[in-house]
């Protein structure tokens, strides 16, 4: 539906609405209104409920991103060409590393500023309207920081890589996410929820830091020219990845001693990181039940009775075939998991194991603001099968968050391929050994153990 | 004492070995030519000799520093030139070369009285407005060639400094190249133009498969590699007779009508006695001379009996 005021020229509701070809100008509102909605202080865009009135800062993200694009192009190639002769010179890596950052931070930001200027001072021209300074700082910061991310992130990439052709490819690992994440902040803005956006900013920093801190490890003489041998090796990789994934074990018992002793102590880490948001995410579900609230009606835990089963049975359940079912579910989330976490440094996997943890604590907190009691719930419908699921999906997540993170935290000495391959094998061992093995008896008491415990808990039955 | 002093650098990445075993000493005023094909190591060489890259194995000083434990020292009395020479193409030349002197760490003033001097030397002085994307190729390693001088280098590294030159501006890079040598400064020319190493170089050292496998002047390489020198020996009628007038010891080559070619270990000795028995006997020279073997004889020699041992030790 159309909702734009009648009439081609300046509404009567106060709404700047200047011509039909104009797309971009008919959601720019009337400083006036806008004044007297944000209660006259503060000068601000209209809420959700207004949506489509709002003087978006999209043209803003606009030039914010295709300057971002532009740069990356421009440093891919600027930076492998010119390098050797800085080498050469006295200055330190560390020096080097500071001064091709900056050559690359410098003009893509400027131009950036000065889009945002622009198009800033012609809202003001045409309609007297101005940001608050809260979004202005926003605006600014993001900018600034994903600019920072991405030259981090082109420098790590850059220096891993052997050729323009493969660090331009690569280069899609970093355009292709801050893309996405700028069409995402652009629609927070537009449903005016600013204040998500300091987290984002909060996050950009971090990864920054951690992508500058890599860059500064990577980006030294040795290791740059010593890739130049770097070759594409399939044959070699098989090995490798073969090799790696034995770990030089002759038989089953010593290949799950390797694993226990030394894959574990390797992804000790991303264990502790991974429990921490699966942890977060409980709980933050669990906190969201008071704000989305389910009618308490809906809870009738005295509805888990022999019935259920019968009907749990029809679909499958309590056969051998649910537990196909739901283990081939399992897989294809972990396949999917990793799939999408390789192209995020393991950061999507991590958000798609958070979600069902996120959605327990929602019934969980659910059940506790209908006034019922959320432990029997858990108890009887979750940890059965959750107490094995669970360590499951942190390892599976540990494991891909650590191949996620292989081309940032290579080994010393290690090309990309090599460090790469050699976390893949990392994570076929783990997703081989101890992930499968959990999955299946996982699925076998979700089927068969899982909803006979609730009947009895439940229903006392 | 050499400016540069090399002690069996070796250089591995992973399994291959880049560089085995190499061994160089060049002292001041010498050019050096490491003369290899494409892969030998010869670049590899100039990076850790220009503490860019580490040695595996092996030390090296250059100017008295140490490669591995004083690398900015070693870089600041270094000039390298590159084989891409990396040009800021956006820049102007005096732009670009203010930006590396003031990287060197020299003053402004200095930095503007080299750039103008070395650019009058180099004839880029009348293309100083230009962008450097402008340069044609020869005027961009000039120009590179002029950043490796701008900090006045104990030690120039210059790594294949005339490829991709039209003959004329190359000819000119040579003759600086050896200019370059009367400020004292030890050079290594790394190149596979067999032409430019005996043009340029006091000594060669040819490098294969990351080994040095022979170095010393152009001419006792050619002695050593293609036996004593050759001499042709024209006269002006036939050579019935003359031939019994030559000393005893010597090698006759080939000959003709009224030519011979001999070898000799002691020219200086043996050509002045053949002159005087000829003229003795009455027989009308016209010319004694050394004929010219060029470098691609020895080179190819050198490569053949490396080919050679190479095949012993791969048929053990």
């Amino acid at each position: 539906m159309d909702r734009r005021p009648p009439g081609n020229q300046r509404s009567v509701s106060g709404l700047a609405y200047s011509g039909a070809d104009s797309s971009a100008d008919f959601i720019l509102p009337a400083t006036d209104e806008l004044h007297s909605q944000s209660g006259g202080g503060l000068r601000r865009p209209l809420r959700c409920a207004n949506h489509w009135r709002t003087p978006d800062p999209f043209p803003v993200n606009g030039c914010r991103f295709f300057s971002n694009l532009d740069f990356n192009r421009y440093r891919f190639r600027e930076l492998r060409q010119t390098l050797e002769p800085l080498l050469a010179t006295p200055l330190s890596d560390g020096q080097l590393y500071l001064g091709k950052t900056a050559a690359s931070l410098v003009p893509p930001l400027a131009a950036a500023y000065l889009g945002i200027t622009v198009y800033l001072i012609g809202l003001l021209v045409k309609v007297q309207w101005v940001p608050s300074l809260q979004l202005l700082i926003q605006i600014l910061s993001l900018t600034t920081i994903q600019a920072m991310v991405m030259v981090s992130g082109a420098i790590v990439i850059s220096s891993l890589t052997t050729s323009v052709r493969a660090a331009n490819l690569l280069a899609s690992f970093i355009i292709i996410p801050v893309a996405m994440l700028i069409m995402g902040e652009s629609m927070i803005m537009f449903w005016g929820r600013y204040h998500i956006l300091w987290w984002i900013v909060l996050a950009l920093m971090l990864i920054a830091i951690v992508l500058t801190r890599m860059g500064l490890r990577l980006f030294n003489r040795e290791e740059l020219l010593a890739r130049e041998l770097d070759v594409l090796d399939l044959r070699g990789s098989g090995r490798r990845f073969w090799s790696s994934f034995l770990s030089d074990a002759r038989n089953p018992v010593e290949w799950y001693g390797g694993l226990f002793q030394k894959s574990f102590k390797r992804i000790r880490f991303p264990i502790l990181i991974t429990s921490a948001i699966l942890l977060i995410g409980f709980f933050v579900g669990y906190r969201q039940a008071a704000v989305f609230k389910l009618p308490a009606e809906i809870f009738q835990m005295n509805a888990f009775d022999k019935d259920w089963l019968m009907i749990l049975r029809e679909f499958g359940m309590l056969t051998p075939n649910g537990v196909v079912k739901i283990l081939w579910a399992n897989i294809r989330a972990l396949i999917l998991a990793t799939i999408l976490g390789v192209f995020t440094f393991g950061v999507v996997a991590e958000i798609l194991l958070l979600v069902p943890l996120a959605i327990t604590g929602y019934f969980a907190g659910s059940l506790t603001q209908a006034g019922l009691d959320a432990s029997q719930y858990l108890t009887a419908l979750v940890l059965p099968h959750a107490i094995i699921e669970v360590p499951a999906a942190i390892l599976s997540g540990a494991a891909i968050l650590q191949l996620g993170m292989a081309a940032i935290s290579l080994p010393k000495g290690s090309s990309l391929g090599e460090g790469w391959t050699t976390s893949l094998a990392e994570w076929a061992r783990i997703s081989i050994g101890i992930v499968l093995p959990l999955l299946i008896a996982a699925a076998i008491l979700e089927v068969f153990l899982t909803p006979r415990i609730a009947v009895w808990v439940l229903s006392g039955s | 004492m050499s400016s540069i002093e090399a002690n069996s650098l070796c250089k591995k990445f992973g399994t291959f070995t880049a560089v085995d075993d190499v061994s160089l000493h060049v002292k001041p005023g010498e050019i050096l030519a490491l003369l290899g094909p494409n892969g030998a190591g010869k670049t590899t060489t100039i990076r850790m000799l220009a503490s860019i890259l580490k040695p595996t194995h092996g030390n090296a000083k250059i100017a008295g520093y140490d490669i591995e434990h004083e690398q900015e020292a070693v870089r600041s009395v270094v000039g390298l030139l590159t084989e891409q020479h990396g040009l800021y193409n956006r820049m102007r030349a005096g732009e670009y070369l203010d930006f590396f002197g003031s990287v060197y760490g020299l003053d402004s003033s200095m930095i503007q009285q080299r750039i103008n001097t070395l650019l009058d030397e180099y004839k880029l002085q009348e293309f100083t407005n230009l962008r450097l994307g402008q340069y044609s190729k020869g005027m961009r390693q000039k120009l590179a060639l002029v950043r490796a001088l701008l900090h006045e280098p104990q030690v120039l590294l210059l790594d294949e400094p005339t490829s991709a030159m039209d003959p004329e501006s190359a000819h000119h890079v040579r003759g600086s190249i050896v200019e370059l040598r009367s400020a004292d400064r030890a050079i290594i020319v790394c190149t596979h133009n067999l032409f430019e190493a005996e043009a340029l170089a006091d000594r060669i050292a040819i490098i294969r498969r990351g080994k040095i496998i022979a170095n010393d002047s152009p001419l006792e390489l050619k002695r050593m590699m293609v036996g004593d020198p050759v001499m042709e020996l024209r006269l002006a009628c036939s050579l019935d007779g003359a031939l019994e007038h030559l000393p005893e010891g010597i090698v006759e080559i080939a000959a003709g009508d009224n030519w011979v070619r001999y070898s000799t270990s002691q020219a200086d000795v043996v050509n002045p006695e053949i002159l005087y028995s000829l003229a003795k006997a009455g027989i009308p020279v016209v010319t004694l001379s050394r004929v010219e073997r060029s470098l691609e004889e020895v080179y190819l020699q050198v490569v053949s009996e490396d080919d050679s041992q190479e095949g012993t030790i791969d048929g053990r």
